[in-house]
């Protein structure tokens, strides 16, 4: 579903972000990556419906070349559904709206077909009676759970989802947490920077582990736990879950 | 000295000073303002886009424009739009146009580059967040300006622009320089008519102040509005 290899990236010619990455996502896979801030690892996600670009290797989407200049971008990440760590609601539309936009601008999905469908989507994040109201009068964990929705509105073929807990308060972080392990018990592709183990524990197929740029490890869940092999995922490791 | 006033005349001149020059005032205020915020939106994408040469050239044209006195402008423009149009649609002899319409296009060039600036800082206002969402969602560049980064910087700078149509509205009466019938230009008529200089012009110097202080107040007033909203 996606496919990395050999990614590199410099902000300028002496600071290099990615350094020969390479990975991939099969379809119904749930892969967390994680990794010291600084990393890369939200730069790399970026990189995959190119919202960042890079300058060396490719990245295949459902077997469309992303780095492509024929590609049509924006037809390609209407399919890739994106979750931000800000959440990015539109503030000055409803939230209905909000699922609404895309679907009628970039599907030309009628506003009748397209409410029903968003108003469905709200129902099963839990917030339907929240649809007229605007993104300001929600909490934190509403607005992510709202901007679920609006990714999957689209349909997509394949989530990408950028720390979305990290900006939440602790009290809300788990009921995005559950929206997106219900997500991932579904069969959606997901690819998840986060530094929530215990999502990563519950449903991640693989853990990729990266430091400075590279991807240091990149194994499948209990392997990583267990054991990873890396001194600096073990560092990594024992910081995080030491309390 | 007060008792040698006739503020009669005022009363008199009002259906005068009100349909004729206060309605050429606002419509000039009006169509002035609207047709700024869209060519000066036009230039402020121009000046964010990532082409240079589209960004040089709106740069030129907005300090170009703010490097002039108005009342200059107004007046060359009346006396050069005559032979542009005659040089545009190729005519034998310089086209005619009308003093509203000089000035209505003069006032619009002028503005652009002052609402230009104005959309520019509304735009960069937006977080980066916010297109590159609309981005992911699928929309085009052309969409996510129009639906989702545009509003935005439109109300955020919703005070300023009004802010800044209250000087178009007092800098309407400049067109005096083209012998033009604003409101400023009606109250000065009647006052040569009828040798009433200080009548009149006291008369027009409370009207525009009062509609000044008005619309300053209800800017006030949308500015806490909008604080909440956000």
């Amino acid at each position: 579903m996606i496919e990395i290899s050999h990614v590199n990236k410099w902000y300028s010619p002496t600071f290099q972000v990615l350094t020969d990455c390479t990975t991939n996502v099969t379809k119904g896979e749930v892969v967390v990556v994680c990794g010291p801030s600084g990393s890369g690892k939200s730069t790399l996600i970026k990189c995959v419906n190119a919202l960042e670009p890079f300058q060396s290797g490719d990245i295949l989407v459902d077997g469309t070349k992303v780095n492509d200049p024929k590609t049509d971008l924006p037809k390609l990440r209407s399919r890739v559904g994106m979750v931000f760590q800000h959440f990015e609601l539109f503030p000055h539309l409803k939230i209905i709206d909000n699922l609404c936009l895309a679907q009628e601008k970039v599907l030309g999905r009628g506003h009748d077909k397209a409410q029903a469908k968003g108003m469905q989507l709200l129902e099963r994040v839990g917030l339907k009676e929240q649809a007229q109201k605007f993104p300001a009068q929600l909490s934190g964990g509403q607005q992510q759970r709202v901007a679920i929705a609006r990714a999957l509105a689209m349909d997509p073929i394949v989530m990408l989802f950028d720390e979305p807990t990290s900006a939440l308060d602790p009290e809300m972080v788990s009921e995005v947490l559950d929206v997106m392990v219900d997500l991932a018990r579904e069969g959606m592709t997901m690819m998840v920077v986060t530094h929530e183990m215990g999502f990563a524990r519950k449903v991640a197929n693989r853990v990729i582990f990266m430091d400075r740029g590279e991807i240091v490890e990149d194994a499948a869940k209990d392997d990583f736990f267990g054991k990873p092999r890396s001194d600096r995922a073990q560092k990594f490791l024992s910081k995080i879950l030491s309390h | 000295m007060l008792g040698n006033l006739d503020f009669d005349v005022i009363r008199r001149a009002l259906p005068y000073l009100f349909y004729e020059g206060m309605t050429f005032t606002l419509t000039l205020t009006f169509l002035a303002a609207l047709g700024g915020l869209i060519f000066g939106t036009a230039l402020a994408l121009m000046r964010l886009s990532g082409f240079k040469i589209l960004g040089r050239i709106a740069g030129i044209y907005v300090d170009f424009m703010r490097s002039l006195p108005l009342v200059l402008v107004i007046f060359w423009f009346y006396f050069l739009v005559p032979y542009i149009g005659q040089w545009v649609t190729g005519a034998s002899r310089p086209i005619s146009v009308g003093a509203f319409t000089s000035s209505l296009v003069t006032f619009i060039m002028f503005e652009a580059a002052y609402f230009s600036e104005i959309m520019r800082a509304g735009i960069q206002s937006i977080s980066r967040g916010q297109p590159a969402a609309a981005s992911a969602l699928g929309l085009t560049y052309a969409q996510s300006m129009r639906y989702v980064v545009l509003p935005q910087a439109f109300r955020n700078m919703l005070p300023v622009l009004i802010t800044q149509t209250i000087v178009l509205f007092q800098d309407t009466s400049l067109v005096y320089v083209l012998s033009i019938t604003d409101f400023l230009g009606a109250a000065s008529k009647v006052a040569q008519r009828d040798g009433r200089l200080v009548e009149m012009y006291l008369f027009a110097a409370v009207v525009y102040f009062t509609i000044s202080c008005i619309a300053s107040y209800g800017v006030r007033r949308l500015q806490a509005r909008i604080a909440i909203i956000r």
